[in-house]
């Protein structure tokens, strides 16, 4: 019976991934965090999974290619941003500001 | 207390520490490794949880191509070294750990209705996450799902090449 210990853990590690999305002021670390978040979600997916059928995983797999899709648009941006302003700072990034 | 909980706690706790130790590094360069080292216990606490599949994916996918396109572009912006500290200040911090806390408990408190609501048994090892059953789902039920997913990394493809090319 791992779904209470795996839940708890899965709480704990999405709580430490928006901690690091909050405290942090560098684009590429604060987007780990949301990678870090993402595995979240997906261990309790497979924890569920145990219990109530194996079609939990087959979204694990499909937050996988999105989040694959996401890392891959998301550091061309960062790239992009980075060409532009020589800074990865989100202090400094703030084109959209009024 | 028998041996797999045993091992559990050990890979929780080894995952835990490496995501503190990843949003608490200076240099991306150690975020990223430690990050790849939290991917890793995951993917032990998958097994554990008998989905091997998506372990053995885990393991492929995010801590071999997503953490080295990571790696990639660090390097490639040239953040290696460790620069001045990039974390908030008093303020920031306060209240980052505040909201943090507060979702912890939120969760937590989320977890004990859940885990009560789910308590039926644990199906047998054959019913789980080999690749037998969760390929048969994914191309039979959740066919045009994995479809699409193929336009989204198509998107996605195209979407990269023209954010990050100088020059079309």
């Amino acid at each position: 019976m791992l779904l209470g210990p795996a839940l708890t853990v899965s709480a704990v590690l999405f709580a430490v991934g928006v901690l690091g999305v909050l405290l942090r002021r560098n684009a590429i670390v604060i987007f780990m965090c949301v990678e870090l978040m993402l595995n979240a979600a997906n261990l309790t997916f497979v924890a569920f999974a145990q219990q109530l059928g194996v079609a939990g995983q087959i979204f694990v797999f499909f937050v996988m290619a999105v989040a694959a899709a996401e890392a891959a648009v998301g550091l061309a941006i960062i790239l992009a941003v980075y060409r532009h302003r020589h800074t990865l700072d989100l202090q400094n990034i703030n084109l959209l500001k009024g | 207390m028998d041996g797999t909980l045993i091992i559990f706690w050990a890979f929780a706790g080894l995952a835990v520490t490496s995501a503190l130790a990843c949003i608490t590094r200076r240099s991306p360069v150690a975020s990223a490794l430690w990050l790849v080292v939290t991917l890793f216990s995951l993917a032990a606490l998958f097994v554990l949880l008998d989905a091997q599949f998506i372990a053995v994916l885990q393991v492929l996918v995010y801590a071999g191509a997503i953490m080295v396109l990571f790696l990639f572009v660090i390097m490639l912006l040239n953040l290696g070294g460790a620069g001045p500290t990039d974390l908030k200040g008093p303020l920031g911090l306060g209240v980052g750990v505040l909201l943090a806390g507060l979702l912890l408990v939120q969760l937590l408190v989320l977890r004990q209705a859940a885990a009560a609501s789910a308590g039926g048994a644990v199906r047998p090892a054959a019913e789980q996450g080999m690749i037998p059953p969760v390929a048969r789902l994914l191309f039979t039920a959740y066919l045009v799902p994995f479809e699409i997913t193929s336009m989204l990394l198509l998107a996605a493809l195209v979407g990269a090449v023209v954010l990050a090319k100088r020059k079309l």
